[in-house]
């Protein structure tokens, strides 16, 4: 487009004086810059997730390994036998009522499924299995996630935020050996004794459907769930809920230590926003393990 | 020179871009009540944090007892450390313990004392603190001043040699606000603790300290006692001790002694060198015997009621008073001579006899537990002055003239005046 012999004149003098042309060149640079960032936004948001994510995997390793260190010391027997009654006994009726419904869920299915095929001989390989290897231990741990790691992310912030963890410093306490600790220790014990009687109700569970209700062979499924299972069965089980309780520990440990530190909120808000992302977080991670320890035991 | 317990030198504390403390240089001595003043938000409890390790400086050293605490090893910072307790502004009490189970936990944590000799220290400091019947109650179900003292006796359990009180008084009412600070007071007087307060409570803190840190600004702008205090001149004093100063009539009713002090040199420059006026100086005596017989509160309502009817009574014949110390009370009656002046205090005394002593005893005894009784005795002294001469002088005179105006037996069957 031509310019006018104004505009042209106005053109020439900014060319001819340098501040001119640098006040036409500022505006232009600013807006490439803008639409740079806007281009380049979502891969640095996405940087930012990801460093945020390998950092917070950092400290959580290292805030672990801290916890397991401070594990032995004499006045810690107490603390892990509180923490179990607390994560493990009080967890016992709800556990077994997810596990007896959950046997019994997978009883009916699997006779309905495998009458059509004639083999309801294998109701008791079908449930035994399922349960010992996969339901039972991740079942059992996201009932836990949800029971006591919400309470245990919730009560830690909240001592966070009322300045309760600051007061166990000034008395020379160490908070990760007081707090943190006991409760992992617990856990850890808890998870596979808890998936032990996850398993057990639930092969009871799937007894009454199978064989109370429907009608099934009860020597053959007593007998079909002793011949299927295999010791390798309940060890991989085992270390599964083991990989879980600590997984499960501490991520609701770490959100609840350090809810004072989110970026999104504050005070009680924080406390909220912890917890969920604590049983979020573990229940996400507990099947993403499960995938991963399965590939490798298998 | 005596070596400070604690000596900041240029610390400065950042969090993120905002500059906390810059270059702070501050001093506290051993057997002290340090006090620090300041404006809300200008970082008096994050330098409390410092000096506790709870907050590490960005810049500068701290020293304890001459040795800068990053050079030492950790267990030395631990030894140190460990000799200091934290009284926290929301008392950070375990809120799913007993107030016993707060108190018995750095006992139970930290020392390897048995079951028994943990019992009696926790049941000893839940005595000297007044919360018997509070042993086995949780935090929540405490008053906030009750709160207060099982964190003050949760801090001094471990009969530590430092305590840092952050804001102890927030929140309370002023009968309580003077009640805590006659507490740390006395404690501080009976286990010899150096005490580091942080505090608002102008002018009742100046009774309990020996030295105040003025923070302003980033930065400690005074160090010194609370006398020269009075005449440092700085913008601190006016943005902060008269702002803070206005709320001191909460408990007496009385004016600061500044606003006392603005008054006197009014009254003064509009009489001449050969006017005469009169200084009064009241006192209720054997104030610890009151707290022990009372406890804290009962005696901060004693001193309430006392100042309350001085104010009264002299406010109305153009007198002006203030509190010069816990209890003593100081009243000028700018245009009398000693003969009017005696009149007035008979009067007084009269009145006094008749009902302030009643009002007094009604003020404590509202606060104080059923059937306690204590012996209560009140003097005064008068003294004539004239322009020329230092108020401090005419007070000193008033004070060695004191004689006792009333006192209040209390008998189990009543009270007798």
């Amino acid at each position: 487009m031509a310019l006018s012999s104004k505009d042209q004149k106005s053109a020439e003098s900014k060319i001819d004086n340098p501040t001119a042309s640098a006040t036409l060149l500022v505006p232009a640079v600013v807006k490439t810059w803008r639409l740079v960032r806007l281009l380049l936004s979502p891969f640095t948001a996405a940087g930012r997730t990801v460093i945020s994510w390998v950092d917070n995997s950092g400290a959580s390793t290292i805030f672990l390994f801290l916890a397991l260190a401070k594990t032995f010391w004499h006045k810690q027997l107490s603390k892990i036998v509180q923490q179990l009654y607390y994560i493990g006994a009080s967890s016992t009726t709800i556990i077994a009522l997810v596990g007896f419904f959950t046997g019994m869920v997978l009883g009916l299915q699997s006779y309905h499924a495998l009458v059509k095929l004639g083999a309801q001989g294998a109701i008791g390989t079908m449930v035994a299995l399922s349960l010992v290897r996969e339901l039972g231990p991740v079942l059992t741990a996201i009932m836990i996630t949800a029971r006591a790691g919400s309470a245990i992310t919730a009560e830690i912030g909240v001592q966070r935020i009322s300045e309760q963890i600051d007061a166990l410093d000034t008395m020379r306490i160490d908070p990760m050996r007081y707090l943190i600790s006991p409760r992992i220790v617990a856990a850890i014990i808890s998870f596979p004794l808890l998936t032990a009687l996850f398993d057990l109700i639930g092969i009871i569970g799937g007894y009454v459907s199978s064989v109370l209700l429907l009608g099934a062979n009860a020597g053959t499924y007593l007998h079909r769930v002793q011949a299927s299972l295999e010791m390798k069965d309940l060890t991989d089980g085992f270390i599964k809920s083991v990989v879980f309780a600590v997984i499960v520990a501490t991520v609701c440990c770490y959100q609840g230590y350090f809810a004072h530190m989110r970026q999104d909120s504050h005070g009680a808000k924080a406390v909220g926003l912890s917890t969920t992302s604590a049983v979020v977080l573990s229940s996400v991670l507990v099947l993403v393990a499960d995938y991963i320890v399965t590939s490798l035991l298998i | 020179m005596e070596t400070p317990l604690i000596e900041f030198k240029n610390v400065t504390k950042r969090f993120g871009r905002r500059t906390i403390l810059e270059n702070v240089n501050l001093q506290i001595y051993e057997g002290q009540v340090t006090t620090i003043i300041g404006l809300s938000g200008g970082g008096k409890t994050v330098l409390l944090k410092h000096i506790i390790g709870l907050i590490k400086p960005d810049e500068g050293t701290i020293l304890f007892r001459g040795k800068p605490l990053n050079g030492m090893s950790k267990s030395e910072v631990d030894a140190s450390l460990a000799q200091m307790s934290y009284m926290f502004q929301d008392n950070a009490l375990f809120d799913s313990m007993t107030v016993y189970e707060n108190i018995a936990l750095p006992l139970r944590e930290r020392t390897t004392m048995t079951k028994s000799e943990i019992d009696s220290k926790v049941m000893a400091r839940i005595e000297q603190t007044e919360l018997t019947d509070s042993a086995k109650k949780f935090p929540s179900e405490l008053s906030g001043g009750m709160q207060k003292r099982a964190a003050l006796a949760r801090a001094l359990v471990i009969d530590p040699s430092i305590v840092l009180f952050d804001e102890p008084t927030s929140g309370q009412d002023p009968v309580r606000k003077n009640a805590i600070l006659s507490m740390i007071a006395q404690y501080q007087r009976k286990f010899g603790f150096t005490a580091v307060v942080v505090s608002h409570e102008i002018p009742d803190v100046y009774f309990i300290s020996n030295r105040i840190l003025a923070l302003y600004g980033r930065n400690i702008v005074f160090q010194g006692t609370p006398e020269e205090l009075e005449d440092f001149d700085h913008p601190f004093k006016d943005e902060v001790i008269r702002s803070l100063e206005s709320l001191q009539k909460e408990l007496t009713g009385l004016h600061s002694k500044r606003q006392f002090k603005v008054m006197y040199q009014g009254q003064m420059k509009r009489r001449s060198l050969r006017d005469t006026y009169c200084v009064a100086v009241f006192k209720l005596e054997s104030l610890d015997a009151i707290i022990t017989g009372l406890g804290h509160e009962s005696a901060q309502e004693a001193i309430q009621s006392m100042g309350v009817y001085i104010d009264k009574h002299f406010g109305a014949i153009g007198g002006f008073s203030t509190r010069r110390s816990i209890n003593e009370f100081v009243t000028v009656l700018p245009y009398s001579e000693q003969d009017e002046a005696e009149d007035m205090l008979a009067d007084f005394i009269k009145d006094f006899q008749e009902h302030g002593i009643s009002e007094i005893w009604a003020g404590a005894r509202e606060k104080a537990a059923p059937g306690t009784c204590v012996d209560f005795t009140i003097v005064a002294g008068l003294a004539q002055g004239q322009p020329i001469a230092e108020i401090e002088t005419v007070i000193a005179s008033a004070e060695s003239q004191q004689r006792e105006i009333g006192r209040l037996q209390c008998r189990l069957q009543g009270v007798n005046k």
